[in-house]
């Protein structure tokens, strides 16, 4: 393995495990805080069990994202020096902000673990709000860095250097508002799926267990929202690519040649060689009138650009129909659920529905990586996009292999002891049982 | 105005080590915990650290984004020149914070709570020593030589040359021990102000005393060494005009710290020892001053164009406004509800 590859490789591996628990710190806070103020309102003490339980998972989960983020923030110069040289006065302001919205998070969660009993319980609440919303907030000023990198702005050119740098101008690059919506609502859509499919799980074990009951519905409340509106940002996501980034469209929809009324390919494998896509179900007009809403639009082609400006065409593509795939699972699924609750049937009773919530558990946070997979490697051969390619932004130092596999062990060995300490905090839930009269639908979202 | 923006960088750093270095401080007389109270002082330990060592954490995030945004060849230059002991020090990072949120929130079972707390106490003891070995080798000037090196393509030049040796000296692991001492130093003598009872609190007494003497010791070393290997700092802490009011504060400190905690004035120790610790960065600061990176890179010729110099300080500024109260409100609800606590109105009993 050469050391490009290995520091991309160790960049992936970090990403990819960050992204589990930031998500995770993003969206949790808005479910305790929704199974905290249900627990006010209705005096039903099961909810604040809830609360509690979900605070210790997250507690677990935001303390590996908080130390896996700062590997991420020094890895940025650790394995890209040459990047951070020229990128860091431009794109050093959202990452700064960041750096104060995650203040906000460590001090309000703090402060939500450890007052529930020195604080009163209107500023518990608060305290969780606030964790909610800079969660929020840190997504959105790390992946607004991320959308520079897609679409620089802010600054100019002048042999090699950048000058008369804007770094507000490089906060509003055309990117961020469809990227900051895309995982915004992604976070939500995979964590609320992934807390129900736990609960789903736990259902159909013990179909009137109450504890699970009024988790199902909880999180329901945040995933299936976001689950359903998820296509519609996606399709701004599309339009926004396919008209800044046009080989990472092409890529994605294994698009080789540059044509007007483009086909939309389902599935199918690239061939780089060939410059074909086999095997996909190709839709006539489709990917025309889906990237510019108009079936006769002309779509560029990987053969509009150089072939050393390709990204890796095959990795993007299965990973853009992965992740079309998983949310589609999980709008339709979002739409069954809505159907049902207005019906005001109970959810848990219904074993079909519940072995769907079941199986959705993992795809928000497959959806996720195959996402950023396809963002993060279409974007290659540049790490930021027509202005430095990846391979002159690596460190001089040899042997990157080692830190890379260093790293990967340290994650494996982490993501394992996260997953079986999860297992053992849902197999010690409370196993109160509920007569079927008192089963509570929830509410249609 | 770059200079205003390094001094805030090490306020910030100052922040870190007095606040996060305390909470590593506290992994480390974890691992040293003995006697019959053992048990005890770790659970002052944890209860100490727990709410509030991630907020601390976050210092090293703002120095960090505060170096990449205001000064990136500095910032791209260590990131090249360090990248060994930094990425050991992240995985040290990695490991106390995980560990000791596994200990806290996981099984209460006593294998795996043993188990964590080893991995939480050995990590916090091993990062200290490497953010000192960091700090060794900037101010040893070893890194700008290296980076100078390498950027005219470093002819002839081992890797072991190049990326082990100018941080790997006897200096530097005398400033990561210095670190160590200092970080320990710190928890000790907090820690005698947060004991619950008077036994521990002696416990801790005779800890910070012994920890004391290690700075002593660790800091003579360091200041010896560095005549010879990192002359630039060592000189600047001899012959500069504010070297000798320096020393002398600095000394006052650290007598006052020992005093205090001789005669059990526990907050007079704890303000004492913060002084102590602080003094030393700044001392370093001053005496490394105006370079970042020496011997090239100062203050100014790595500073990031002035607009984005202006609009972190604007977003500074703001982001003051949130962090102190909520910081405060922090420390206030952890920290001095202890001494309340046996009055019933300083709680809430409606959970």
């Amino acid at each position: 393995m050469g050391d490009l590859l290995a520091a991309r490789s160790q960049m992936a591996v970090s990403l990819g495990f960050h992204i589990l628990f930031a998500v995770v710190g993003i969206a949790m806070p808005v479910l305790m805080v929704i199974a905290e103020t249900r627990w006010h309102r209705t005096g039903d003490a099961m909810y604040l069990e809830l609360a509690k339980r979900w605070a210790k998972g997250t507690a677990i989960l935001f303390a590996v994202g908080a130390v896996s983020g700062t590997v991420l923030s020094f890895e940025l110069g650790l394995l890209w020096p040459s990047f951070m040289r020229f990128a860091g006065a431009i794109i050093g302001m959202p990452f700064s902000l960041e750096g104060f919205a995650f203040f906000a998070e460590a001090i309000f969660l703090g402060v939500y673990l450890y007052g529930w009993e020195r604080i009163s319980p209107r500023a518990h609440i608060a305290a969780g709000t606030v964790v909610a919303v800079s969660g929020a907030a840190s997504a959105l000023f790390v992946v607004i860095a991320n959308a520079w990198m897609n679409t620089p702005a802010g600054f100019r050119l002048q042999s090699g250097l950048p000058v008369d740098v804007d770094p507000i101008a490089a906060m509003l690059t055309p990117a961020a508002f469809p990227e900051v919506l895309h995982m915004l609502l992604a976070a939500y859509a995979a964590t609320g799926f992934a807390v129900a499919g736990i609960h789903a799980m736990m259902l159909l074990r013990d179909r009137r267990n109450a504890f699970h009951r009024r988790a199902l519905a909880v999180a329901l409340i945040v995933g299936v929202p976001a689950a359903i509106v998820q296509p519609f940002s996606g399709d701004i996501s599309a339009r926004y690519v396919a008209r800044w980034q046009p080989p990472k469209l092409a890529a994605m929809e294994g698009q080789f040649r540059t044509e007007a009324g483009a086909p939309l390919r389902i599935g199918g494998i690239p061939d780089v060689q060939a410059e074909r896509t086999r095997w996909a179900l190709e839709i006539p007009g489709g990917l025309s009138l889906l990237a510019f809403h108009d079936a006769h639009a002309v779509v560029h082609g990987l053969d509009a650009v150089p072939r050393r400006d390709w990204p890796p065409v095959p990795v993007v593509h299965v990973a853009f129909q992965v992740m079309v795939a998983l949310g589609t699972y999980l709008a339709l699924l979002g739409l069954w659920i809505v159907v049902e609750a207005w019906r005001r049937r109970d959810l848990a009773a219904n074993r079909w529905l519940m072995r769907a919530v079941a199986l959705a558990s993992p795809m928000g946070f497959l959806c996720i990586e195959a996402g950023w997979t396809v963002t993060e490697v279409g974007r290659q051969p540049w790490i930021i996009f027509g202005v430095m390619r990846t391979s002159d932004a690596v460190t001089p130092m040899p042997g990157l292999i080692v830190p890379f596999l260093v790293i990967s062990a340290l994650y494996c060995f982490l993501g394992v002891v996260v997953v079986w300490l999860l297992y053992d905090l849902v197999m010690r839930s409370p196993i109160t049982r509920e007569s079927d009269g008192a089963a509570a639908a929830p509410a249609a979202a | 105005m770059a200079i205003a923006i390094a001094v805030i960088a090490l306020v910030a750093l100052n922040a870190y080590v007095l606040l996060a270095g305390a909470d590593f401080g506290g992994g480390v007389w974890d691992l040293f915990a003995t006697g019959p109270r053992r048990a005890d002082q770790r659970a002052l330990i944890a209860e100490a650290i727990g709410p509030i060592w991630e907020a601390n954490h976050v210092w090293l995030i703002l120095v960090v984004v505060l170096l990449f945004t205001c000064f990136p060849p500095a910032f791209s230059g260590l990131a090249i020149a360090l990248h060994i002991p930094l990425t050991l020090m992240l995985i040290g990072i990695v490991l106390r914070g995980s560990a000791f949120a596994f200990r806290s929130y996981g099984s209460s079972d006593d294998a795996p709570q043993r188990r964590w707390g080893r991995v939480f106490s050995i990590a916090s003891l091993l990062t200290p020593l490497l953010l000192g070995v960091c700090i060794g080798a900037i101010a040893s000037g070893r890194i700008g030589t290296m980076l100078d090196h390498v950027a005219r393509g470093a002819p002839g030049e081992s890797f072991a040359s190049l990326y082990l040796l100018p941080w790997l000296s006897p200096f530097t692991i005398a400033v990561g021990a210095l670190a160590l001492a200092l970080f320990a130093f710190l928890a000790g003598t907090y820690l005698t102000v947060e004991a619950t009872d008077d036994v521990l609190r002696e416990d801790f007494r005779r800890r910070a005393l012994f920890a004391a003497i290690a700075v002593f010791v660790t800091a003579s070393l360091a200041l010896l060494l560095a005549r010879s290997r990192a002359p630039r700092v060592s000189a600047g802490l001899i012959a500069s005009a504010w070297a000798l009011p320096l020393h002398v504060l600095t000394a006052v400190a650290a007598i006052g710290a020992i005093l205090a905690l001789w005669f059990r004035r526990w907050h007079v120790a704890r303000i004492a020892a913060a002084a102590q610790v602080s003094l030393i960065l700044w001392g370093w600061a001053a005496a490394q001053a105006p370079y970042l990176v020496p011997p090239s890179l100062t203050v100014e010729n790595a500073a990031a164009p002035r607009r984005t110099q202006l609009i972190f300080l604007v977003a500074l500024a703001l982001g003051a406004l949130v962090l102190f109260p909520s910081m405060t409100y922090l420390f206030r609800l952890f920290k001095t509800a202890r001494v309340h606590e046996t009055v019933p109105t300083g709680r809430n009993d409606s959970v």
